[in-house]
């Protein structure tokens, strides 16, 4: 599978590294070249080495995007800082370049099961801290 | 009327005290606190503070309710974002965007939120009209009709000028719906002529402009 990774965070340079090692093709873009650094932490080869792809661009930039390889993408998945860059991104992979799965995260939970109900694979890991937090606060 | 506008920066705030010097119910929404405070010493509970594009927020602003919803933060994602949920969650009839990054009006026009406007565009407008060598001027695009409405003005020595409407050579799905002669403007007939100078206004299907304006340029570039 090829697997379009839009910020490289703690959670997008994470999944790109797993989704490397189990064997997908897999890029990754962003807008700080600096985030390149994540990859490579703790591995024994670059990530480019290793195989992976990193495009700096910005997340609505389409020529970033396409460069990035959004038109061969089977799964995208937005991952940036921002609920809003994600939810808009990933309407523009699933509209725009008809991406078979598209993955939003979202830490609003609000927007996150709207956008959910709209179509969209939402991921809340605020959603996620409630449900942990609530079952041991009232354990 | 009832209209939330999100952004309290210079456009959102003047919007604000237009739309309440015209007697319309506002709610200005801002999610900078500083500059909440500030706008609040004058319009008092007419300003809202918070991240409109959290769903509580638009709740507790009234979207239920609102008859127009405008965004104009600094951040086009923030405004498609508030544009589509006002639209498409809350049934909002009618919105208008800020395309702050011209380069994102794409965005706004795949996830319909329409109209966007950006000033950067609407400078550029007033510069081709002010500019005639840009020859031809966009006045209206009804996009979703596929329609626009183009001015032109007619070249001293063109094919079409010293011709009847009727016999200028125009593509099908094209029309001269207005002359505009020394300041007054009328509808042509079929044996109206058309004179140097005048300007011309055509309704036509988008695309077909670079099949028009062969027909008025000044040094006459098609076969006539």
């Amino acid at each position: 599978m090829f697997i379009l990774i839009v910020g490289s965070g703690r959670v997008g340079s994470a999944v790109a590294k797993r989704s490397l090692d189990a064997g997908h093709e897999v890029s990754v873009l962003d807008s700080d070249p600096l985030s390149h650094e994540r990859l490579d932490k703790d591995q024994l080869t670059t990530w480019e080495d290793a195989g992976g792809r990193f495009t700096v661009s910005t997340a609505l930039e389409i020529d970033g995007l396409i460069e990035a390889g959004i038109e061969q993408a089977d799964v995208f998945l937005a991952a940036t800082s921002g609920d809003n860059t994600n939810l808009v991104i990933a309407q523009i992979a699933q509209r725009r370049f008809k991406v078979r799965r598209v993955v939003v995260r979202v830490a609003d939970p609000g927007r996150a099961s709207w956008y959910a109900e709209q179509g969209l694979l939402t991921i809340c890991p605020t959603q996620h801290a409630i449900d942990q937090a609530s079952r041991v606060v009232l354990a | 009327m009832y209209v939330i506008i999100a952004g309290a920066g210079k456009v959102g705030w003047n919007l604000a005290r237009e739309l309440i010097a015209k007697d319309r119910e506002v709610t200005l929404v801002e999610s900078d606190h500083a500059r909440y405070r500030v706008v609040e010493e004058e319009l008092e509970h007419a300003v809202q503070y918070g991240d409109a594009t959290e769903l509580w927020v638009l709740e507790r602003a009234g979207i239920q309710r609102a008859d127009l919803v405008i965004a104009v933060t600094g951040d086009d994602e923030d405004n498609i974002l508030i544009c589509q949920m006002a639209k498409e969650k809350y049934g909002v009839q009618r919105i208008v965007a800020r395309v702050n990054n011209p380069r994102n009006l794409q965005h706004f026009r795949l996830l319909d939120v329409q109209p966007a406007v950006s000033a950067t565009d609407l400078i550029l407008r007033l510069i081709e009209h002010e500019v005639p060598e840009y020859g031809l001027i966009q006045l209206l695009a009804l996009e979703e009709e596929h329609l626009e409405i183009i001015e032109l003005e007619v070249g001293a020595d063109s094919d079409a000028a010293g011709r009847r409407v009727q016999d200028i050579e125009l593509p099908d799905g094209s029309l001269i719906i207005s002359v505009l002669r020394g300041g007054a403007g009328f509808v042509p007939k079929a044996d109206s002529v058309v004179q140097p100078g005048d300007q011309v206004l055509l309704i036509l299907d988008p695309g077909l402009e670079s099949q028009i304006t062969p027909q008025f340029a000044p040094n006459g570039a098609s076969p006539g």
